[in-house]
């Protein structure tokens, strides 16, 4: 199945806010990033959880920088933060 | 006033009387969810009671000796060191040490990034190599800061990290489980591997402190 996304790409975290078991921090969605490895496809534990049954997500690491996700960020100016994410919580960016 | 411990006045709380405290066996909602659940499943004969007993065992049996093993090795082996890092897992099974329920990712540390783990949602944690996490890791307090304020909280574990230094905070938010590889103290070159493992500590391989230094 082709990718959603490639090393390298710059994305943005869907700013919603559904109900459910969502693993998509709060505190990151709207925010910007670089998408740096993909981990194949994975269970959506957005569906697992209820013990249904749904397509597998691919799975990314998003790097972001601090000071764009705090931007009062007190350390360096090239600390990251890599979250995992899945590929329907992102879009181009 | 609701607390009859907090009484006394000489400054400080005392614990032995008073009202029950969270582990005088006032079971939380799904503390007793899971209670009720273990018993159905013992009673409809799907696992044993002597089933999970061992379970608990195995895991409480894990210690971070496991990861210390992995880290040792990546030290004196670039070539299973650029194994691990492409395949955790695969690097992990050479040493007997199998992930069974996720993927590991191992991330080094080197003179200009120092990695540190979280997971800001609960407290996953690459158990199978570490063990059981320690209650600081699953505290609200370490989840929300350490990604907001990181060079602070590792400050507070005495971990200084130079400005020079990028620091990658990893949230597994998923079924990856991650490693920090701690540099490998000055020093220890001429130390064995079993020796290289005494100096890898469960917080290293967090990231919240460094490999020890030898004779300290």
């Amino acid at each position: 199945m082709a990718r959603s996304f490639e090393a390298g790409q710059a994305v943005r975290v869907r700013d919603d806010y559904p109900p459910g078991h969502i693993r998509t921090p709060v505190f990151i969605r709207g925010k910007r990033g670089v998408i740096t490895r993909d981990f194949g496809e994975h269970d959506n534990p957005e569906i697992t959880t209820y013990e249904l049954e749904g397509p597998q997500k691919t799975l990314y690491v998003v790097r972001f920088r601090q000071i764009d996700v705090w931007p009062d960020y007190a350390g360096s100016k090239g600390d990251t933060l890599d979250i995992d994410i899945f590929e329907h919580w992102l879009e181009p960016a | 006033m609701t607390d009859a411990t907090s009484s006394g006045g000489h400054g400080h709380i005392h614990r032995e009387s008073g009202p029950p405290q969270p582990d005088d066996k006032v079971h939380s909602y799904y503390q007793i969810l899971g209670i009720a659940l273990q018993e159905l499943l013992i009673e409809k004969g799907i696992v044993s009671a002597d089933e999970v007993r061992q379970m608990i065992e195995r895991r409480d049996a894990i210690t971070p000796a496991r990861g210390a093993k992995i880290v040792a090795r990546a030290w004196t082996d670039g070539d299973f060191k650029a194994r691990l890092l492409a395949d955790g897992n695969a690097g992990a099974a050479e040493l007997d040490c199998p992930m069974t329920y996720t993927e590991l990712v191992a991330v080094e540390n080197t003179p200009k990034a120092h990695n540190v783990i979280v997971c800001t949602l609960c407290s996953c944690y690459p158990r199978e190599l570490l063990g059981l996490p320690p209650s600081w890791y699953k505290s609200r307090e370490y989840r929300a800061r350490v990604v907001r304020d990181p060079r602070a909280v590792l400050k507070e574990f005495g971990t200084e990290i130079g400005d020079h230094v990028e620091i990658r905070v990893h949230d597994s938010t998923a079924d990856i489980r991650y490693l920090v590889i701690p540099r490998r103290p000055a020093g220890t070159e001429g130390m064995t591997e079993s020796e290289l493992e005494d100096l890898v500590t469960r917080d290293s391989m967090i990231g919240v402190a460094e490999a020890k230094t030898p004779g300290k």
